[in-house]
């Protein structure tokens, strides 16, 4: 078994997300300059809009999206283990969920920070895309704590299929929410044929989704890696096992015999 | 498949009949959980009059938490899952039964929680087809949702923890369509709610579908 879950391929990559990283650091923060267009004043002459406060779009965005993406895959590895019922699929469908949830969470944490100095709140309620966004995340929490049932492998496996197979609709919700409800969260910027941005501020976003699907292919390959070599771990344990029982079985015990001479 | 429902529905109300767990225990506690809120809102009954449809629902919600735990408990023990598997009934029909006893239990809640709205919260119910057609969709969805997770659940050590959080999440939804349905209801003005009462059918259909077409699966690991 091999003592790293590392492949060539896979530190190419790693290099390649940590330099893009790198790169949508100095982009998002140096390079690309605040958002004057959208820029107000109040009542009392302060300014309001994004300013500054639009470079947590570059972190925002592409991690939501990268999120629903992963809960996509998730989907398809549902279907693929509930059709092929093969460890691969199930295994793909665990480790994209908990990588989803890792990056919708970093998109519901972003979001409140940049509703705050924007729209005046941390939270709101009115918002159809904050709220359905919310409501994904405690559905893939709930699909993380099937994943986590003291049960057989197969057993949990089908479960956890069933309840990923839900995260389809949810997603799609969540997704057309700014379409299906005029809310306060702004409808599509990029996803349209005249995109609503451009220049370094279009380009920082483009290179931030890019960066969080070259981190996502990442560290999804290790923890489907580990995943992996978990259940063959837990294999060996039961093999070791059957291997000691039958051991015993083939020696007699030592110590006194049922006649009381020990032998 | 719709004979075996009836034939498991008519063995879950038969059992409840008997035992009057949902009468005895579920029914109080939705009451009390009625109590409560007027307690929290400090017992102002302006705010208790409009938040009426908000608070039937959630408790409506909580009451549907135990009123599965229960119809899946009843499975769980002496064998009775693989007695199920072996009686030859088809998933669909089981799971569809289940659905009709848990809607049928949840009807008569909820009519026991809308005098209770009446009587404590001073609510006037001025479009009741509306509120009656909104209360059957929002119960048959909860139940088809209650059911398809609380098969899931149903036998685990974990059960009681793991319910709500697989069924809450799900029902929001649900509960945010139910809602403003009945909030169009109170307010007497039917022809706002038409759209949600469109959501909660669609929402029903959505889950009763998923719950015929995965049930088998889930009835197989209970």
């Amino acid at each position: 078994m091999d003592e790293t879950t590392a492949s060539k391929a896979t530190r190419v990559l790693g290099a390649v997300s940590l330099v893009g990283l790198a790169l949508l650091v100095l982009f998002g923060l140096v390079i690309s300059g605040p958002d004057n267009a959208s820029v107000g004043v109040d009542a009392n002459g302060a300014p309001t809009g994004q300013g500054e406060v639009v470079r947590i779009m570059y972190v925002h965005v592409p991690t939501a999206i990268i999120a629903f993406l992963a809960f996509f895959v998730t989907v398809a590895g549902s279907i693929g283990y509930l059709v092929r019922r093969s460890e691969w699929w199930d295994l793909v469908a665990h480790a994209s969920a908990e990588l989803g949830a890792v990056l919708l969470f970093a998109t519901l944490v972003t979001g409140a920070l940049w509703g705050e100095p924007t729209w005046g709140t941390y939270w709101e309620w009115q918002d159809a895309r904050l709220t359905t966004t919310a409501v994904l995340f405690f559905l893939v929490l709930g699909y993380l704590a099937v994943r986590r049932l003291p049960l057989e492998r197969d057993r949990r496996s089908r479960l956890a299929a069933v309840v990923g197979l839900l995260l389809g609709p949810a997603t799609i919700v969540c997704h057309y929410a700014t379409t299906w409800w005029r809310t306060l969260h702004q409808g599509p910027t990029i996803s349209r044929l005249d995109p609503q941005i451009e220049g370094t501020m279009l380009f920082s976003l483009m290179l931030g989704m890019a960066v969080f699907l070259a981190l996502y292919a990442w560290l999804l390959l290790h923890r489907f890696r580990v995943l992996w070599l978990e259940n063959r771990v837990e294999d060996l344990g039961l093999d070791v096992a059957l291997a000691e029982r039958r051991a015993e079985a083939a020696t007699p015990p030592a110590g006194p015999t049922p006649t009381g001479v020990s032998s | 498949m719709w004979r075996d429902a009836l034939l498991v529905a008519g063995k879950d109300l038969r059992i409840e009949g008997r035992t009057r767990v949902a009468l005895n225990q579920v029914a109080p506690f939705a009451v009390l959980v009625l109590l409560l809120f007027a307690f929290a809102l400090d017992s102002d009954r302006v705010v208790l009059r409009d938040a009426t449809p908000g608070l039937f629902w959630v408790a409506v919600l909580l009451a549907a938490l135990l009123a599965v735990q229960r119809a899946f408990a009843l499975e769980a023990v002496d064998g009775v899952p693989d007695a199920l598997r072996l009686s030859g009934l088809h998933p669909a029909g089981i799971f569809l039964g289940k659905v009709l006893a848990v809607s049928v239990q949840l009807l008569a809640l909820e009519a026991l929680l809308g005098l209770g709205v009446v009587v404590l919260y001073d609510a006037a119910l001025d479009a009741p087809l509306l509120l009656v057609a909104a209360s059957v969709g929002a119960t048959l969805g909860l139940a088809a949702v209650g059911c398809l997770y609380g098969i899931l659940a149903a036998g685990q050590r974990v059960a009681q923890t793991l319910l709500p959080l697989l069924l809450l999440p799900a029902l929001a939804p649900l509960l945010l369509a139910a809602t403003q349905a009945w909030n169009a209801g109170v307010d007497g003005v039917p022809s706002e709610g038409l759209r949600w009462l469109g959501l909660l059918v669609l929402f029903a259909a959505a889950y009763l579908t998923a719950g015929v077409a995965t049930f088998g699966i889930l009835l197989d690991d209970a």
